[in-house]
């Protein structure tokens, strides 16, 4: 008879290998569905795994398409997992996003069409600012009036998206637009375009800004003061208090990044691979960022990985969709059963497995 | 009487009863018998295996091997409500009570076949009396005094009117007085044939209730005896199976006052916690003070207080003539006031961090090991093979989790990291609680020693033996607020019991 028994501590080893062996599984599950629906399996996992990054023909186009992708996701999921370490729950990230591509746009627009190079950082400081002050609403509604940070970050994301609505329409408007919902185009806009920093990879500012986001988490969490004091306040919040830990600020600092990094997202998309400011320019990042969070297990490489590996599933998603005819339930199920086997996986990092029920003595 | 005529007269018989889980034999082939209208005793250290054989006995826990025999027949309970229904039920140390709810609705959720709620709290009463334990069926739980909550506890096995009663640990929440009058219940209910189980490390109160007593040391039976007729000393060295070691040291003049609380009033951050009260009090460097109190008096809530992670609101403390009250723990541990709460698992340590971390969790400020906000991770980690290495904590080294050490391992790991870093005072709370006997010695040595060497030392306990073997002076909690402390040389057990009392015996409700 198999049982599990816990181990004294996490595995190292199978807390690397698990994510391996989930990709395997899920190829393998996955390729026996597509066979079921009458595709080539080999086939569909070649299209979805292989060609997004290595066919002749789709490669140059989609290989940049993966940062593109994956850049926002990173960078938000950074943002969230410092809260989730911490036990701070913001399930807003799509509102913090909406609102810093609102504020940084519209401080571009409100320059348009001047050529200084002062506009882009200066639209970059207000996303941070736009996302970090929609956080930190929930943030001080929590430690004012002891809110619940998931219920009221979560229906602001109705209210900006509402407000995004309205700017789009209103406030916003491209005036030249005849009439059409939308903003200017940022690509008619030089000073305040997120231009590919190298041309043709996909490479643009809020890729940079991602990467420095995931150096800049490893070092806080592993060696850092305040990074030490996230891990401890999630891992046991009386320990926290006792070892000095300020709530209050801990909850404003986790709320607030987070929000900014959102913000950040939100402008490099809308400045950049979006163009401009439209009703549904947001394509829910902020909510993806979060499933991405967690299958990087809400650590900075790992987040890393999980982006790029969610990104790809989406590219090749669409391209196995467009080559092999496949329906998109399909699509969407073979990425739940990656989902499902990377945390279920995860079972073996904690446990180990008995084949027999002879107790060792 | 001897084993066989022992074997013939039985209630419960168990025959090679055996445990194991992964890594560990909690109990290895036990046998022993207990007689109608007995109070046997199950004697042994933490992890001896008491709690998982009494397990077994009321079928929270499946054997792998062995049987047991109850009044002849075959006894192999499934679950507790089967034990009940043999006539076997049991008091937890643990209470199991719901603090919102009556002392009847509580009562009544533990029974398998509750009677109708009126005649319920007549039973209530009418048991409670004849068997001397006052309790008023309409009060809220969240009310009561743990003594009072026992109550609660016991009356609801009564109700069952058990063969065998089973009780863990049933005085450690109890005051002298309170103790008393559960040891006349428990004689009541002997004479009139029911046998009682008990589970206990206090071996004067062994000594003074049990007529037999079965020692357990590693999961086997090592020894059986007639409690009466061995010294405390002999059951000790019978349960650990080695000398003990008795802490000891110099007396010394105590010095200058380093630690004093005047009229400091705090309501409890929880509910159902205990509010401080005008508590006054004075510590000097080298001595030890002893705060004794039956648990949930304003335990927690003192050491919290000091700690700095409550803040009073109204009052001072004073640190070697620093007003401290507003400060925050840290700047508090800068200045040499050091805690260690009774709480191990979440409070004083994190579990699933390692040892390292958990090392760096207090210490960060007083041995540096933090620069600039950086963490000094080899600094951190010397720090904790210094504790482990001075406190002889077992385990493989400091990237251990917390979590994988025994409790008295932890315990040995939290003090240690207090008092490796010099307090100049050091409020401990419970600080061997649920430890072995030779790890709670050293753990006892070790205080000792800071206050030699010029600490003022506060220890906060429920257990009395332990204050009046280490402490200069005692003190008691009752309901948030504190005695004057008095010297612990010569103080009879009729003063502590009143100074844990509040000057008051239990009345009844």
């Amino acid at each position: 008879m198999i049982h599990l028994e816990k181990r004294p501590q996490p595995s190292q080893f199978w807390a690397g290998f698990t994510p391996i062996l989930a990709v395997i599984a899920t190829m393998i599950a996955g390729g026996i569905m597509f066979w079921m629906l009458g595709k080539p399996p080999l086939e569909a996992i070649r299209t979805i795994f292989w060609d997004p990054l290595f066919h002749e023909t789709f490669g140059p186009y989609s290989r940049p398409q993966l940062l593109v992708k994956a850049g926002p996701l990173i960078l938000i999921a950074i943002g969230l997992s410092l809260g989730f370490r911490a036990g701070i729950w913001n399930i807003g990230a799509e509102g913090q996003y909406i609102m810093g591509a609102i504020c940084g746009a519209g401080v571009g627009l409100a320059f348009y069409p001047s050529e200084s190079v002062l506009i882009f950082p200066a639209m970059v400081l207000a996303g941070a600012l736009g996302g970090w002050a929609w956080a930190m609403i929930p943030g001080l509604l929590k430690v004012k009036f002891g809110t619940n940070e998931i219920l009221v970050s979560l229906m602001l994301v109705y209210v900006a998206e509402n407000l995004l609505a309205s700017v789009s329409q209103g406030l916003l408007k491209n005036p030249e637009g005849m009439g059409f919902p939308g903003s200017r185009n940022f690509r008619d806009f030089p000073a305040a375009y997120n231009t590919e920093i190298i041309s043709g990879t996909g490479m643009h500012w809020g890729v940079a800004a991602a990467f420095v986001a995931v150096i800049f988490a490893y070092v806080l969490l592993t060696r850092h003061m305040l990074g030490f004091q996230v891990r401890l306040t999630g891992e046991a919040p009386r320990a926290a208090r006792f070892a000095g830990v300020n709530p209050t600020r801990l909850i404003l600092f986790c709320l607030g990044t987070s929000g900014a990094l959102a913000g950040l997202a939100g402008l490099f998309e809308v400045s950049g691979p979006s163009g401009q400011v439209t009703i549904d320019f947001n394509s829910g990042y902020g909510f993806t960022a979060i499933i991405v969070a967690f299958l990087g297990r809400l650590h900075p490489i790992g987040i890393l990985l999980a982006g790029l590996l969610m990104a790809l599933t989406y590219i090749g998603g669409e391209l196995a969709q467009l080559m092999l005819g496949l329906p998109a339930a399909a699509i969407q199920m073979f990425q739940g059963m990656l989902m499902f086997f990377l945390l279920a996986m995860d079972v073996l990092s904690h446990y180990r497995i008995r084949f027999n029920k002879t107790v060792p003595v | 009487m001897t084993g066989d005529t022992r074997h013939q007269n039985a209630l419960l018989t168990l025959e090679g009863m055996t445990k194991a889980y992964p890594g560990v034999v909690a109990n290895d082939q036990v046998s022993f018998s207990i007689l109608p209208g007995e109070v046997h005793a199950l004697l042994g250290e933490n992890g001896a295996g008491k709690s998982t054989l009494v397990k077994m006995i009321y079928g929270l826990v499946k054997p792998d091997a062995g049987h047991m025999t109850l009044r002849g027949e075959n006894f192999a309970p499934v679950n507790p409500a089967a034990a009940r229904a043999s006539g076997v039920t049991m008091v937890f140390q643990h209470f199991s009570l719901f603090d919102a709810l009556s002392v009847a609705e509580n009562i009544s959720l533990g029974m398998d076949n509750p009677p109708e709620r009126r005649a319920l709290s007549a039973r209530i009463r009418e048991v409670s009396q004849a068997y001397g334990l006052p309790l008023d069926p309409g009060r809220t739980v969240g009310d009561l005094s743990a003594g009072e909550r026992q109550r609660v506890e016991i009356i609801r096995c009564l109700l069952q009117d058990p063969k065998l009663l089973i009780m863990d640990e049933p005085t450690s929440v109890l005051t002298p007085q309170e103790v008393d009058i559960l040891f006349e219940t428990l004689r009541k209910l002997t004479a009139e044939g029911t046998a009682i189980l008990y589970i206990s490390h206090k071996l004067e109160e062994i000594r003074s209730l049990c007529e037999h007593a079965t020692v357990l040391r590693l999961g086997k039976v090592v020894d059986t005896c007639d409690p009466r007729e061995k010294s405390a000393r002999q059951l000790a060295e019978m349960m650990v199976g080695d000398t003990l070691h008795v802490p000891f040291r110099e007396a010394a003049e105590p010095g200058p006052v380093a630690l004093s609380m005047s009229g400091v009033s705090m309501k409890s951050p929880t509910e159902f916690g205990t509010d401080l009260r005008n508590i006054s009090l004075e510590v000097r460097k080298g001595e030890v003070l002893g705060v004794g109190g039956v648990a949930g008096n304003g335990q927690d809530e003192l050491l919290a207080v000091l700690s700095g992670e409550s803040r009073a609101q109204n009052g001072t403390i004073t640190l070697a003539g620093t007003d401290i009250g507003a400060m925050p723990p840290n700047a508090r541990r800068a200045r040499g006031l050091l805690t260690a709460p009774e709480e191990r698992l979440g409070h004083s340590a994190a579990p699933d961090m390692s040892l390292t971390e958990n090392a760096l969790l207090t210490g960060a400020v007083r041995e540096k090991l933090v620069n600039r906000g950086f963490l000094r991770w080899h600094r951190t980690k010397d720090f904790a093979r210094k504790i482990i290495t001075e406190f002889d904590v077992r385990t493989p080294g400091p990237d251990n989790a917390a979590g994988s050490l025994s409790g008295g391992n932890l315990q040995k790991f939290v003090i240690g990291r207090e008092v490796l870093q010099r307090p100049d005072v050091l409020v401990v709370n419970q600080p061997t609680w649920g430890v072995d006997a030779s790890a709670a010695a050293a753990i006892r040595q070790s205080l000792l020693d800071l206050a030699q060497n010029g600490a003022a030392v506060v220890v906060i306990s429920q257990d009395l033996d332990e204050l009046m073997e280490i402490s200069d002076r005692f003190t008691a909690l009752n309901e948030g607020r504190l005695a004057d402390p008095v010297p612990t040389q010569g103080l009879d057990v009729e003063t502590i019991g009143l100074m844990m009392g509040g000057g008051e015996t239990e009345s009844a409700a």
